[in-house]
């Protein structure tokens, strides 16, 4: 006699501690496989878009701090790239350079965060998340030197920095990028080859390359399947021509590959790191800009590399001081839009993993 | 999935976390102890000079939440008089601009940061709380208090720095190993 | 002859007329050392296992109450006590309030036969493991009972992956037994303590490993603690129970890891055999040794999946206890008893042969499947 089934529909979320902010998975499983999954988004939705068309082009700037709040700076840096862009105004050297010491810096703390919960999600009671976020303390203090906070920065200014750094900075960065590469030594020694770990990612949650194309993802999502494309490299913006790095590429596009990616971009997120604190000139920070703003009218799109992808602005300006549209491409709903394809067939405990390589941030799918 | 490795991926696991074992704490016992923060700290505060402010509002038209409330009359010597200041803490997001915009230094960010109240009425800072009677500005664009604030601590120097808060954690050791890079 | 026994007639003689008395003195006496001595083991090990926890992961652990945080244990039990009892409106209530006591009890029955001393055990059971074995599977019912009746699908969910994974684990983890008790000859605790004069865990490392792993998924511990699974199914079986029933389950939880440290510890490392300290200790110590493994195991692995979790204990485990116990029995049947030392050999040679040759072969399976 065959035992009736029928599938059943479990919330994940919006309170649930792998959904990594408010976000609701509605699934449908069959026992414990995964039938259907349909994302329910907009739980953490404020407005930023709308509210952003009712301030300046400076006051926009710690609104920016919330959409990808575990990576501040980054946000920060395309939005005023996108900016500068649409006024044309040109940024002193040392400035750039600023620039792109705090967004490599950055990456590697929005990194650690995501191996570190990536790991938690596997079943590794919060070790991993400590061991990386003691490195992400050692970042967040020099972040909180630098601005004044740890978690919304608003450090990025139209036309440069908002100040210069203090002298105890330099001395400390130096000694974090000297001593980084053996806490990723160490990190790999604890993780890379953990037979656990390699069983629960291999293979699991595969991104095809023609997928990861087609949807638009973008950042090491898109890079663990296969493509070389980094931002950084392929429209290089700010002065990242001058750096010498390389992009670690995945070849599968599982679990695996996103979070070997993200352990290869921090390394070279050092190498950057390294150059740039050799090469820093001294100088102004700040390009004399007029308080209130008047960007010709036009339209503008300024994306970067942020740590979770392709990171856009797109602001259309009336030659007012207020943008008449401000619009943001966050890149983490658009990898997003591959998880169904993603966990159809697999587990409960694979959804959730898969999930978690995403590395998504509500606060900017929602925004 | 093999675990073609005899497990050796496991060992090593369990190696880190034991080396770990012996590692100091990096727990910060708050409030017990407490770290020194940065000299340019946005703390949960701000601090309001009267004798600079010329009530010009130039604070008030940056803040992007519409936060700071100015009221003024024209004085005697042809001045402007403020009547009333007044910030709103719990819309406030300590962003900074307003200190920043500030022409005349009258407004700076403040160090304190433990600033909680059991009424949403008791957040908003009328002009005589704002003002620096018991408070500590922090350095947050004025450079010159910025220097005569202590050192930050810092954990990447381990207890060396954070030593100074009273802190009492040694160094973490590192092992010699150099990184491979890729 | 045990301590209690031996009371039992020395009060016979003293009440003569009193037989009846003289049966349930002992009883209640022996009841209520276990009980001490098991929950007063129990805050030590929730304590314990917060403390060390802390120190894998940098931190300091639970310190603020009483001297380096031991009354920590105390303040959540209150705590727990203190909140509401929220039983699912929906749910099987008897079965809701059933659960926790079929959870716990079974655990404080194991200690019955664990022995603390030479004479020193409560009752001395010819039978003692298999009582062990039959008495800790009762729990799993009350497992299931409780996923079953909190109405809830995670709940519902982690209720049928203990089942699968008891039921999986519990066959090597028999086999291994098997092993010790051929070599020791009697199913008796008492009896296998007495026979180790070489620990059987270095007699029999294969062995030793699977039962560890057994007990591991047993207590349903990090890397198999795939019913708590917090990140996935949140809490699983418990998930919606509050107050006294929850504190039911989280005593159970330890008291289980308490009993089988020491089972662990009797049956492979000599129980409470030891030079200088008094017998107890040693127990003590050496259940303290095998708890701490756990938690280091627990605060470095990732779980696995419910498949992988399967394959390993059918492909992996089994097969590896059942070639382990041919082994032991033909090592038993043919060598000279003088000859343990070449058992020990061959034995350790055996396991990482079969260790290695199974990380070849064995797959673990699963993965996708077409829906
Ligand atoms: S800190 Fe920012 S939000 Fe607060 S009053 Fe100043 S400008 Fe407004
Ligand atoms: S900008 Fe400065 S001087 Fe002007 S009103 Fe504000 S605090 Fe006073």
């Amino acid at each position: 006699m065959a035992i009736r089934t029928e599938p059943f529909i479990l919330n994940v979320g919006p309170q649930h501690p792998s959904t990594h902010g408010v976000f609701r998975l509605r699934v449908t499983l069959d026992g414990e496989v995964v039938v259907d999954v349909e994302p329910v988004v907009g739980y953490l939705h404020r407005g930023i878009e709308k509210l952003a068309e009712g301030r300046t082009y400076t006051q926009n700037i710690p609104f920016t701090d919330r959409l990808d709040y575990l990576a501040s700076m980054t946000n920060n840096f395309a939005y005023v790239l996108a900016v500068e862009k649409l006024a044309q105004i040109e940024v002193p050297e040392r400035a750039e350079y600023l620039r792109i010491i705090m967004a490599e810096m950055m990456r590697i703390a929005s990194h650690l965060m995501a191996i570190g919960f990536f790991l938690n999600d596997l079943g590794a009671m919060m070790t991993p998340v400590l061991y990386m976020w003691r490195e992400r303390e050692k970042l967040l203090d020099l972040f909180e030197m630098v601005c004044g906070q740890r978690l919304t920065y608003n450090y990025m200014r139209i036309g440069g920095v908002s100040q210069d750094i203090p002298e105890e900075f330099l001395p400390a960065l130096k000694k974090f990028v000297a001593e980084m590469p053996t806490f990723i030594d160490e990190y790999e020694w604890l993780l890379s080859q953990n037979e656990i770990l390699l069983a629960r990612t291999k293979g699991v949650g595969i991104l095809p390359r023609d997928v990861a194309i087609n949807i638009a993802a973008s950042g090491p999502v898109l890079r663990a399947s296969g493509v070389k494309w980094d931002i950084r490299k392929a429209d290089p913006y700010s002065i990242y021509d001058r750096f010498d790095f390389e992009v670690p590429v995945g070849n599968v596009g599982d679990c695996y590959d996103r979070y070997w990616v993200r352990m290869q971009e921090m390394r070279q997120s050092v190498r950057i790191l390294e150059q740039a604190l050799e090469q820093l000139p001294g100088g102004e920070v700040y390009a004399k800009v007029p308080q209130l703003l008047r960007p010709p009218a036009g339209e503008v799109y300024g994306h970067i590399e942020a740590p979770k992808g392709e990171l856009g602005f797109y602001l259309v300006s009336d030659n007012s001081i207020a943008p008449y549209r401000f619009h943001i491409r966050p890149p983490t709903l658009i990898n997003l839009t591959a998880l169904k394809d993603m966990v159809i067939g697999w587990k409960v405990a694979d959804l959730i993993v898969t999930f978690g390589s995403m590395d998504v941030c509500l606060g900017e799918i929602d925004r | 999935m093999k675990f073609e490795r005899y497990g050796i991926g496991i060992a090593k696991g369990m190696a880190i976390t034991f080396k770990h074992l012996f590692r100091p704490p990096i727990t910060v016992q708050y409030p017990e102890e407490k770290l020194v923060v940065s000299r340019r700290i946005r703390g949960n505060e701000l601090v309001w000079f009267p004798d600079r402010c010329t009530g010009c509002a130039t604070c008030a038209k940056s803040c992007p939440q519409g936060n700071i409330e100015i009221a003024t009359h024209v004085g005697s010597e042809n001045n402007y008089v403020v009547d009333k200041f007044e910030l709103d803490a719990g819309r406030c997001m300590f962003c900074g601009l307003c200190v920043e915009s500030c022409p005349y230094e009258a407004l700076a960010m403040g160090v304190s940061y433990e600033q909680a109240q059991y009424r949403r009425g008791d957040l908003v800072w009328s002009k005589e709380e704002l003002q620096p009677l018991n408070k500590r500005p922090s350095g947050y664009a004025r450079p010159e208090i910025e220097a005569a604030l202590p050192k930050q601590s810092l954990l990447i120097y381990g207890d060396k720095e954070r030593d100074e808060g009273g802190q009492k954690l040694r160094l973490i050791p590192l092992s010699k190993k150099r990184g491979r890079g890729v | 002859m045990t301590l209690l026994e031996q009371f039992r007639l020395w009060l016979a003689t003293i009440l003569p007329g009193w037989e009846w008395l003289a049966y349930v003195v002992p009883a209640i006496v022996g009841i209520v050392v276990i009980l001490g001595f098991v929950l007063t083991m129990v805050i030590v090990f929730i304590w314990y296992e917060r403390r060390l926890l802390g120190r894998f992961q940098i931190r300091l652990g639970p310190n603020r109450l009483g001297p380096e945080g031991v009354f920590q244990p105390i303040a959540t039990a209150v705590k727990i006590l203190l909140k509401e009892d929220v039983v699912p409106e929906k749910g099987d209530k008897v079965l809701h309030w059933l659960a926790p006591v079929i959870v716990f009890v079974p655990v404080l029955m194991i200690f019955a036969v664990v022995p603390f001393g030479e004479r020193a055990i409560l009752a001395d059971l010819n039978v003692g493991i298999v009582y062990v074995v039959a008495i800790s599977s009762i729990s799993v019912v009350g497992i299931y009972a409780a996923g079953w009746a909190s109405n809830n699908k995670y709940a519902l969910i982690s209720a049928l992956r203990t089942v699968a994974q008891m039921v999986s684990y519990e066959l090597p983890l028999i086999l291994a037994i098997v092993g010790v008790v051929l070599m020791a000859g009697s199913l008796s605790m008492t009896q296998i303590v007495a026979s180790q004069d070489i620990p059987f865990f270095i007699l029999q490392p294969l062995g030793f490993v699977i039962f560890f792993l057994g007990t591991l998924a047993e207590l349903n511990r990090c890397p198999f603690d795939l019913l708590e699974a917090d990140s996935e199914i949140v809490a699983g079986y418990h998930i919606e129970y509050s107050g006294m029933k929850f504190a039911m389950f989280y005593l159970g939880e330890y008291g289980h890891a308490l009993a089988y440290s020491c089972i662990i510890a009797t049956l492979f490392l000599g129980g409470w055999q030891g030079p200088l300290l008094p017998p107890i200790m040693w127990l003590v110590i050496k259940a303290l040794v095998v708890f701490s493994t756990i938690v280091w195991i627990r605060g470095t692995l990732p779980r696995l999946r419910v498949d992988q979790l399967m394959a390993f204990a059918w492909k992996g485990l089994l097969p590896m206890a059942i070639i382990n116990l041919f082994m032991i029995a033909a090592e038993v049947l043919w060598l000279p008893e003088t000859m343990l030392w070449i058992m020990g050999a061959v034995n350790l040679i055996l396991a990482a042969g079969l260790i290695l040759m199974w990380s070849k072969l064995f797959t673990l399976g699963g993965g996708r499947v077409e829906v």
